[in-house]
């Protein structure tokens, strides 16, 4: 795999690619999502990329009335909330992404230990153009 | 390995308190809140005091850049409070600024730099729209959580539901928290909001009733705090009703080194402990029903004191959201895990329970401008543990050990610090 920087902008770069990516220490096997530059386990430098299976069940979540702008701008609001969560993957480590696929505004039938697959949302054009990591149910 | 016990190199005592009215006051700039709490400091200090005497300052804001556009407040105060040319800095912590100041003016005079300082914090927040203050205090979430579309309140909504799935717990647990905060709250001059959640009913109830509406037809608190009309979501579980105010505000203490404490006052209030720890995201943190940044700084003052959690008799914790103070009062150690909802709905964090949280009505009640948050928590120690909380004093006991808990964040930044009246 090609050799870029253990960075959020590089974790970033590549959820614009569809891809998942966390960093995997090769000294103790560790993985961190989003990736990190050093093992907080064995202090090691020794770095590699990993691509996660992008599986996982939900551990938490909340439906959000008032987000900020760039969620109000996707049409989010009052009476329509969203769902964000934090979904604990099949690696193990936890990440916190917006949910898609639940009904936000029944936030009770939302249920924590729900499967979620990995999504990639894909927002504005141009230079605005950001993807956001996603979670469904399976 | 450093570790071991952390200690104060030369014992501090508060000598002076004050604090402004917080609420929201189109008419009041951040200079005009801190000259309140500047002005009740200095009558506050029994045996007189002179305010050139005053080394240095440490001024908590959070984010005053954001909301009124105006950086860089520590000459602002000095030059307010004449302790100009001496130094004065800001100290930002988010909403756990103040108490940054706190421990600045600690390490000072701990180490033999300075013998009298002054602490505090300022925030003036309502001249924004409440979309624009959840945006500025989400610059303060990990940017992971931003970029997930999580605000303050979405973060603490989805720790609630960590926890009510882990421990069997659901919003009515949480409405007991909001219900004590307000019961507290008639009994605080001082503070943004002064109806019990009854009163607030009534004038729902009167309100529809003039408007030849529907009269609701609660039975009871928890009723009207279910009902969506009374009580909306704002990032579920989180409602209206678990959510603190935004607020303006300010307050400060007067901080010396012990052997002249008693030249100021002969009723000195001591830090004997205190712990700051910081933590990561929701993503890495390592539990969703506990702070990382709470179990250390409990930890070291624990450490620093000598005491436990069960010394404490009473304390000031950071309510931003009603499940906040359920994970402090887990976290501190005041109640075992998954204990603290049960606790509190037998009414033991209750001004007459075993263990008083929030006297002051919280930051749900007295209000929360965030950089004045941590050196008001500490005015409310000090008023509680020298009698003079008036109406809202604790009935009954013979205080000596107090404690404030401030949360930065959504958990970035924890501090715990224990107060003695000797």
């Amino acid at each position: 795999m090609e050799e870029r920087p253990f960075s959020d902008i590089s974790y970033r770069k590549y959820l614009d690619e569809d891809k998942f990516m966390g960093s995997r220490c090769r000294k103790c096997g560790q993985i961190y999502v989003p990736p990190r530059r050093f093992c907080l386990e064995c202090r090691s430098e020794d770095m590699e990329w990993h691509e996660l299976k992008g599986e996982g069940e939900l551990a938490a979540y909340t439906c959000i009335s008032i987000g900020p702008s760039f969620m109000i701008e996707e049409g989010y609001d009052r009476k329509n909330p969203y769902c964000t969560g934090v979904v604990t993957l099949a690696e193990g480590p936890r990440m916190v992404a917006r949910i898609e696929g639940v009904d936000a505004r029944d936030p009770e039938s939302i249920k924590i230990g729900t499967p979620m697959k990995v999504e990639f949302l894909h927002r504005g054009e141009g230079d605005k153009a950001r993807t956001f990591l996603a979670f469904r149910p399976l | 390995m450093m570790s071991g016990k952390r200690k104060i190199g030369r014992g501090v005592a508060i000598v002076g308190a004050g604090m402004s009215n917080f609420g929201m006051f189109p008419d009041k700039d951040s200079k005009d809140l801190f000259a309140e709490a500047f002005s009740e400091m200095l009558a506050s200090v029994d045996k007189g005091f002179d305010p050139a005497d005053i080394q240095a300052a440490w001024i908590g804001n959070f984010s005053n850049d954001f909301f009124v556009h105006q950086a860089h407040w520590g000459p602002i105060i000095a030059d307010l409070t004449g302790i100009v040319p001496r130094a004065v800095t800001r100290t930002e912590g988010a909403c756990a600024s103040s108490t940054l100041a706190m421990r600045d003016g600690l390490m000072a005079i701990a180490s033999g730099m300075y013998d009298i300082v002054l602490a505090g914090g300022v925030e003036e927040m309502s001249k924004c729209t409440t979309e624009e203050v959840t945006e500025g205090l989400a610059l303060a979430t990990s940017p992971y959580e931003g970029e997930a579309g999580y605000t303050f309140p979405g973060v603490f909504g989805a720790l609630a539901t960590a926890y009510f799935h882990k421990y069997g717990a659901g919003r009515e647990h949480l409405m007991n928290i909001t219900i004590k905060s307000h019961e507290n709250a008639p009994l605080n001059p001082k503070g943004q909001f002064k109806q019990t959640i009854r009163d607030l009913m009534e004038a729902r109830k009167a309100k529809a009733a003039k408007k030849g509406e529907q009269v609701p037809d609660w039975a009871d608190e928890k009723e009207a705090l279910f009902d969506p009309r009374f009580n909306p979501p704002v990032a579920w579980p989180m409602h209206l009703y678990d959510c603190c105010p935004i607020s303006d505000g300010a307050s400060c203490i007067l901080m010396v080194a012990e052997e002249l404490a008693k030249s100021f006052t002969d009723n000195p209030i001591y830090i004997v402990g205190f712990g700051q720890g910081s933590g990561r995201g929701l993503h890495a943190c390592p539990s969703l029903t506990s702070f990382e940044a709470n179990k250390q700084a409990a930890a070291e003052a624990y450490g620093m004191s000598g005491l436990t959690p069960k010394d404490v008799q009473f304390a000031e914790v950071h309510d931003c959201f009603s499940i906040a103070e359920l994970i402090h009062i887990e976290d501190l150690g005041f109640f075992g895990e998954g204990e603290g909802y049960k606790a509190v709905a037998e009414g033991e964090t209750r001004r007459e329970g075993r263990m008083p949280i929030n006297t002051s009505g919280g930051l749900k009640c007295k209000g929360h401008p965030v950089g004045a948050t941590g050196t008001a928590q500490m005015y409310e120690v000090w008023k509680q543990l020298r009698g003079e909380a008036g109406e809202r004093q604790i009935p009954g006991r013979d205080l000596y050990i107090g404690a404030t808990q401030n949360l930065g964040g959504t958990g970035g930044t924890c501090t715990f610090t224990i107060f003695e009246r000797r």
